[in-house]
C-alpha cells in the first residue's frame, strides 16, 4: 500500500472513531443538570472560535487581510437583520471587492 | 431565538442556512481535489479521503504532508488532531441523534463543522437533528462531487476562491449562527471567551487545536462578574 493509502486507513479509523463516541456511547441518556448546563453553552464557544480562525487563521499563524472585512460587513449585515443568503453574498463580495483594489 | 413560527417556515429556514454552507464548502472541495492530484494521489484515494475522512482541514493537512513528503506518521496525526474537536461536536449533537444504533453510527460519519453548526444553533431536539441531516448531507454530496471536479479539471482553483472572496463565506455563515445566542448575556459571555481563547492559541498551537480549546470559554461565562449593572452599564 502506498502512503496515501496508509494515512487514509489510519484517519478513516480515527476521525469516525473520534466523530461517533458521542452518538454511540452517550446516546439519548440524558446528561446531569450542570453538565448539560455546559453542553447548551458549548455551541457558542465552538461557532465563535469558528469564526474566528477561519477569519485571520492561515496554518499556525494570524493573518489579518480581506477576510475580516468579510467578517465585520457580515456583522453588519446581520446586526440590519438581513437574511442569511444575504449576509454570506455581502461578506464574499465585499472580500473581493478589498482584493481587487490594487 | 424563540418567535413561533410554524413547522414549514422553520424547515424552510433551516434549509436557506444549509445552502448557504454547502455553497461554501464547493470552491474547497474543488481545491481539495486539485491538492491531491498535485500531491500524486489517485482519484479513488482522493475521493476515498472525501468520502471516509470526511474532515475537510484534515484531508488538506495529510494530502499536504504527504506532498511535501512528510512520514506516514506525521501526517496521520496532524489530520487526526485537526478532527479531535469532532468529539466535542458529538457530545454536543449526541442527545438530538438518538435512535437505533445503526443510526447514530450512520449519523456520525457527518459530524463536521458545518452540521454541528446548523443544528447547534437550532433551539429544538428535533430541528437540531434536522439541520444537522440536511446540512451533513448537503456538505457530503457536494464535498465528493467537487473532489473529483478539483481532481480532473482544476490546477488554479485557489486563485479563484481569492478573487471572488469565497473564502469569507466560512466566516461569515459562522458569524450568522452564532448571530441569535448573541442575545443572552452567557451564552455572549462564552463566546467571547471561545473567540479570544481560540486567536491566542492559533500561534501557538497546531492548527484545530484553538478550535477544540474554545471549549473552555464556558469556563470564562461561569467566572465572569456576576454584577449585572456593572457589566451591561460598562458595555454601553
Amino acid at each position: 500500500m502506498s502512503a496515501a493509502s496508509v494515512v487514509l486507513v489510519i484517519m478513516a479509523i480515527g476521525t469516525y472513531l473520534l466523530k461517533s463516541a458521542g452518538p454511540l456511547i452517550l446516546g439519548d441518556r440524558a446528561l446531569p443538570v450542570r453538565l448539560q448546563e455546559i453542553v447548551d453553552l458549548l455551541p457558542a464557544a465552538l461557532l465563535a472560535a469558528l469564526a474566528i480562525v477561519s477569519t485571520v487563521g492561515d496554518g499556525e499563524s494570524i493573518v489579518i487581510d480581506a477576510r475580516l472585512v468579510g467578517l465585520v460587513v457580515a456583522g453588519i449585515a446581520l446586526w440590519r437583520r438581513l437574511p442569511f443568503v444575504v449576509v454570506i453574498l455581502l461578506a464574499c463580495a465585499a472580500t473581493a471587492l478589498v482584493r481587487a483594489i490594487p | 431565538m424563540g418567535e413561533p413560527i410554524s413547522d414549514e417556515e422553520r424547515r424552510r429556514v433551516i434549509r436557506r442556512q444549509s445552502a448557504s454552507i454547502v455553497g461554501a464548502v464547493a470552491p474547497f472541495g474543488i481545491v481539495f481535489g486539485a491538492a491531491a492530484a498535485t500531491a500524486g494521489l489517485a482519484l479513488w484515494q482522493a475521493v476515498g479521503y472525501s468520502a471516509l475522512v470526511f474532515g475537510g482541514s484534515s484531508q488538506f493537512a495529510a494530502v499536504e504532508i504527504l506532498g511535501d513528503g512528510g512520514s506516514i506518521a506525521s501526517a496521520a496525526i496532524a489530520g487526526l488532531l485537526l478532527n479531535v474537536r469532532s468529539l466535542a461536536f458529538g457530545v454536543i449533537m449526541a442527545p438530538a441523534l438518538a435512535g437505533a444504533l445503526w443510526k447514530r453510527a450512520t449519523m456520525s460519519q457527518l459530524m463536521i463543522d458545518e452540521s454541528t453548526a446548523v443544528g447547534a444553533a437550532q433551539s429544538e431536539l428535533r430541528w437540531r437533528r434536522y439541520g444537522f441531516l440536511v446540512a451533513g448531507v448537503g456538505v457530503f454530496v457536494v464535498w465528493n462531487l467537487t473532489t473529483v471536479i478539483g481532481f480532473v479539471a482544476f490546477s488554479g482553483a485557489g486563485d479563484l476562491i481569492d478573487d471572488l472572496g469565497l473564502d469569507a463565506a466560512g466566516p461569515a455563515a459562522f458569524l450568522a449562527l452564532l448571530w441569535p445566542r448573541l442575545a443572552s448575556a452567557p451564552q455572549r459571555r462564552t463566546a467571547i471567551g471561545g473567540a479570544v481563547i481560540a486567536l491566542v492559541l492559533i500561534p501557538v498551537a497546531p492548527p484545530g487545536v484553538p478550535i477544540l480549546a474554545s471549549m473552555f470559554g464556558v469556563a470564562v461565562a461561569r467566572w465572569w462578574p456576576t454584577d449585572e449593572t456593572v457589566d451591561e452599564g460598562g458595555l454601553r
